[in-house]
């Protein structure tokens, strides 16, 4: 879901550095004002994580390839904000470094997979657990928070790519940039992402909520008091 | 550093040495790479041609470690999963070093 250089046209990717980074000022500002110093050896590791869990392509046998993201995993643990800061860090260390991703798409990576995936996932947890203290239910809703988030930045990535024929094709009608219609780029983004990338976010996301409930339920941020949730 | 947090920390050295499946695996079940990333040969054999604008900037920026592979395009098995594993760490440790920076700055007046 990295959007390389050369796909997407300025006046796409312009507006989305400028939305990128007006939510990184306020995701800073309210870093400072919910966390604190306690909690900076988890943000390294959320970063880490994130770069790290990117890595594991997952191959559909004979087509492509995909990964997930753990924004969504971050937004729970840490809070929507947060995971805005770690995940963004990685994209941008991708992207400079490894050439994974576009330095003119920063904007719109970040806006997929840093902005819409956390607070899409952060959303659907709040909706699906409501005030319940059941088990179940809450793992339920850290899967599809897993799921529903990843499937969001995919479908966010796919528009970016499907409105470029349309938005910038050159005088003969040839596209410039992304050559894909909406009418291709969405069903061949969504269905790899419902059918197994967003799963494999859904599952990973259960698995390691369960395991911060064992081992220190305290620190999770979507579990602390409901006054929270307006966030 | 608390018990948890080491444990955690080894957990993602361990998920930084396990990387290279990230490669193994769709190396073993003929998986190209994901939707939307081809480079220009693979868009030219797609379409038949390359758009004229993405072609001009699509190479804008020469990353020091591109793919995750130093040892270039042609590289053997080895060499890539090498290079992956190096890649795991040297994000890790970027990773960790841009949050300290912005931690310092953003938690100044704590101790």
């Amino acid at each position: 879901m990295h959007i390389p250089d050369g796909y997407l046209s300025p006046q796409t990717y312009i507006p989305l550095y400028g939305a990128s980074i007006a939510v990184w000022g306020i995701a800073l500002k309210k870093i400072k004002e919910e966390l604190s110093a306690k909690h900076v050896p988890y943000l390294a590791m959320a970063a880490a994580f994130s770069f790290l869990v990117q890595m594991f392509n997952i191959p559909v046998p004979g087509g492509t390839t995909g990964h997930a993201v753990g924004a969504g995993i971050i937004a729970l643990l840490l809070g929507p904000w947060t995971a805005v800061i770690a995940v963004s860090v990685v994209l941008i260390i991708q992207a400079f470094v490894f050439g994974d991703g576009g330095i003119t798409a920063i904007g719109a990576n970040c806006f997929n997979m840093a902005i819409v995936m956390p607070f899409v996932a952060y959303w659907t947890f709040n909706l699906i657990k409501g005030f319940s203290q059941n088990r179940v239910r809450i793992l339920v809703a850290a899967f599809l928070s897993g799921y529903v988030g990843l499937a969001a930045a995919a479908f966010c990535a796919a528009f970016m790519f499907g409105i470029q024929p349309v938005i910038a094709s050159g005088p003969d009608g040839m596209p410039l940039y992304a050559p894909y219609p909406l009418s291709i780029a969405i069903p061949a983004m969504a269905i790899e992402h419902l059918f197994l990338f967003s799963i494999v976010e859904g599952v990973m996301t259960v698995a390691l909520l369960k395991y911060f409930l064992k081992n220190e339920s305290t620190l999770i941020y979507a579990m602390r008091e409901a006054s929270r949730e307006e966030a | 550093m608390k018990r948890l947090e080491k444990k955690l920390w080894l957990w993602l050295f361990v998920m930084a040495v396990l990387s290279p499946l990230g490669i193994i695996l769709p190396e073993k079940f003929g998986a190209e790479g994901a939707w939307g990333e081809w480079g220009v040969d693979a868009l030219e054999k797609l379409l038949g041609y390359v758009p004229v604008c993405l072609k001009k900037t699509v190479d804008i920026w020469a990353a020091p470690i591109r793919n995750y592979n130093f040892g270039g395009e042609g590289a053997i098995l080895s060499t890539r999963i090498v290079s992956y594993i190096v890649s795991a760490f040297i994000g890790i440790v970027l990773a960790c070093i841009i949050i300290l920076i912005i931690s310092r700055l953003l938690f100044k007046h704590e101790k």
